[in-house]
């Protein structure tokens, strides 16, 4: 096939798809294991210093958060990390110095919050490094190509931009239309954290709402840390298996980490904590701000219950609740006034 | 009347959207002004987020492009993987983006501002815009003009406009057919001259002049003869941009 154009960005995860079955075979077994455990013991084992992560959710919706706090708290080092859409996740795991490179379809903006202060401040200085660019359906058909264990699949974006010359990607012939068309390399990311709504001991998982690109991103990934609101009976989970969204055999850790996503979005459960998030972008406009919130929040905590009692506890908690229900008016700080 | 940019701008997108026609929304004033078509004129209009949420009649702004707003009463709360293959093959009629950067082809950045490596601003990046720009077929480009915006060259293509004129798309292995459709600014709409794919002055925003239009473009834009001067947003507007954004997070 003639290749047309190659892209410069640094191909991150990727792995012979021989290679990568050799490693399903020796570290993926079929049967079926309680896997519940600690935040704690999950990122000690399943995240590593240099390994590439992803982060399941979308921007600011079903983050497993308690899990990015651990990550932080563990001061893991010169991670890489896969930001499809990686927003308060990314801005806070970037300012805590856990990140030392990253692939960007989204990142450094919090949507209509604004732009990232601290994340942006790293990127800009130097301490984190942009080594690839790629869209958002591009990223995502990445991990598919990884789950579908291929090499790599062919999609139609990205031609013809600078989006492509930074990317991983390349551009060929298309044997079968003649026209040109972009080639994306499947990624295989070290380890996906996830967090749903429900699932058993073993890891079959239900999402409720939208998935985003969870499906691909479990399946692609070598490890899979779930976190869950609740966990549930298995015989639940067989009487209703066309809801199961991830299956068991595919993750590593599951633990019971309820309104695990804070103060992020949970689709039907509770909505942002934009006071939270709020105070984070106030916070992080400087080093040392960035660094007032780390040892207040992540540091000064030693789990993620203490964490939610910092943040106001049950009251606030249920507040979010009416919010997401629409029953309760959203106060966000953020807001420009005129 | 009395009314913000952000509202005329949301007005004069809105009319672009026809009914029972499907438009992919970014985060902000694209999800705005498709909601205002949906409580006006276009009742029957398909909004496709990226996240996963297609046909949802949305009670009030979402913060993002992926939250629990987005699916409210939506047809199918799906995947980005549905919503872009969708896309990919052909299912979106018009794409509604935001932009820091376009060139006279309608080439957009939302990358970095600077050089590349020692960026200026590190802006977010692609997101899904690279994808919507590649595969709508007609892209809505909703921005703030001024010189900065409006340049002769972007300082990163993010996401392909014209590319370099006329034939580029299909030469680089874009879908046929797609591309910039009209750029919606506080000045005005602009749309793409058929022959050269340079962009076109369609209609002027209330009391703005064309000059006003030539100094806040690096690049030269077309003047047609005829120039039509866009409607003030209505009484009855202003209300649903605002039952839309109570909150006054974009609309204000």
């Amino acid at each position: 096939m003639e290749i047309l154009e190659e892209g410069q960005g640094k191909l991150l995860g990727w792995h012979d798809p021989d290679e990568q079955r050799e490693w399903i075979l020796r570290n993926k077994p079929r049967d079926l294991k309680d896997k519940r455990t600690t935040v704690q013991e999950a990122v000690s084992k399943y995240v590593k210093c240099g390994d590439l992560l992803v982060v399941g959710g979308f921007g600011h919706v079903r983050v497993p958060m308690s899990v990015i706090y651990e990550i932080i708290r563990q001061r893991k080092r010169d991670l890489k990390l896969a930001a499809k859409t990686a927003v308060h996740d990314g801005d806070l795991l970037i300012a805590a110095g856990c990140v030392s490179e990253i692939e960007v379809a989204y990142a450094f903006g919090h949507e209509l919050r604004g732009l990232s202060p601290a994340s942006r401040r790293a990127v800009e200085k130097g301490e984190c490094k942009v080594v690839a660019e790629i869209s958002n359906a591009a990223y995502q058909w990445r991990f598919l190509a990884g789950m579908m264990g291929i090499p790599f699949i062919p999609s139609r974006n990205m031609l013809g931009t600078d989006t492509l010359k930074k990317s991983s990607a390349k551009v060929v012939k298309d044997p079968f239309s003649g026209k040109p068309i972009c080639l994306l390399p499947a990624a295989y990311p070290d380890t996906a954290i996830i967090h749903v709504h429900r699932c058993d001991k073993y890891g079959n998982a239900q999402i409720d709402g939208t998935v985003n690109e969870d499906i691909e991103i479990a399946r692609a990934s070598r490890r899979v840390i779930l976190t869950t609101e609740e966990i549930i009976d298995a015989e639940l989970i067989q009487s209703e298996p066309w809801k199961t969204v991830i299956p068991y055999y595919v993750v590593d850790a599951v633990i019971e980490v309820p309104h695990g996503a804070h103060p992020c979005n949970m689709p039907h459960m509770y909505y942002f904590d934009e006071e939270h998030i709020g105070e984070w972008l106030k916070l992080s406009k400087t080093p040392e701000g960035a660094r007032e919130y780390f040892e207040k929040y992540v540091y000064g905590v030693e789990n993620f219950d203490e964490y939610l009692e910092l943040i106001g506890g049950i009251k606030k908690l249920d507040y979010l609740k009416e919010v997401e229900n629409l029953k309760a008016p959203m106060v966000a700080p953020w807001v420009k006034k005129e | 009347m009395k009314y913000t940019s952000a509202e005329l701008m949301a007005c004069s997108a809105s009319k672009i959207l026809e009914d029972k026609t499907s438009v992919f929304v970014g985060t902000g004033l694209p999800i705005i002004a498709a909601l205002l078509a949906q409580r006006s004129h276009a009742p029957n209009l398909l909004i496709v987020f990226e996240a996963g949420a297609i046909g949802a009649q949305i009670p009030v702004l979402p913060v993002s492009v992926g939250d629990s707003r987005t699916e409210n009463r939506a047809i199918i709360a799906s995947s980005m993987h549905e919503v872009m293959s969708a896309a990919q093959a052909g299912y979106i009629d018009y794409g509604f983006l935001g932009a820091a950067q376009i060139d006279m082809y309608g080439n957009i950045n939302t990358t970095v501002i600077g050089d590349y490596h020692h960026p200026k601003v590190r802006l977010p990046g692609s997101g899904g815009a690279n994808d919507v720009g590649s595969f709508s077929r007609r892209t809505i480009i909703l921005m703030r003009q001024d010189e900065k915006r409006f340049v002769e060259k972007v300082d990163f293509i993010t996401t392909p406009g014209y590319l370099t004129g006329p034939g580029a798309r299909e030469e680089a292995g874009l879908p046929a057919k797609t591309g910039p459709y009209r750029v919606v600014t506080q000045l005005g709409i602009y749309t793409f001259d058929d022959e050269s794919k340079k962009m076109k002055l369609l209609a002027l925003s209330p009391g703005v002049s064309i000059e006003d239009v030539r100094n806040s473009s690096s690049f030269e834009i077309v003047i047609p003869e005829k120039v039509e001067t866009l409607p003030e947003p209505s009484e009855e507007q202003l209300k649903i941009l605002h039952d839309i954004d109570p909150t006054g997070i974009v609309i204000r």
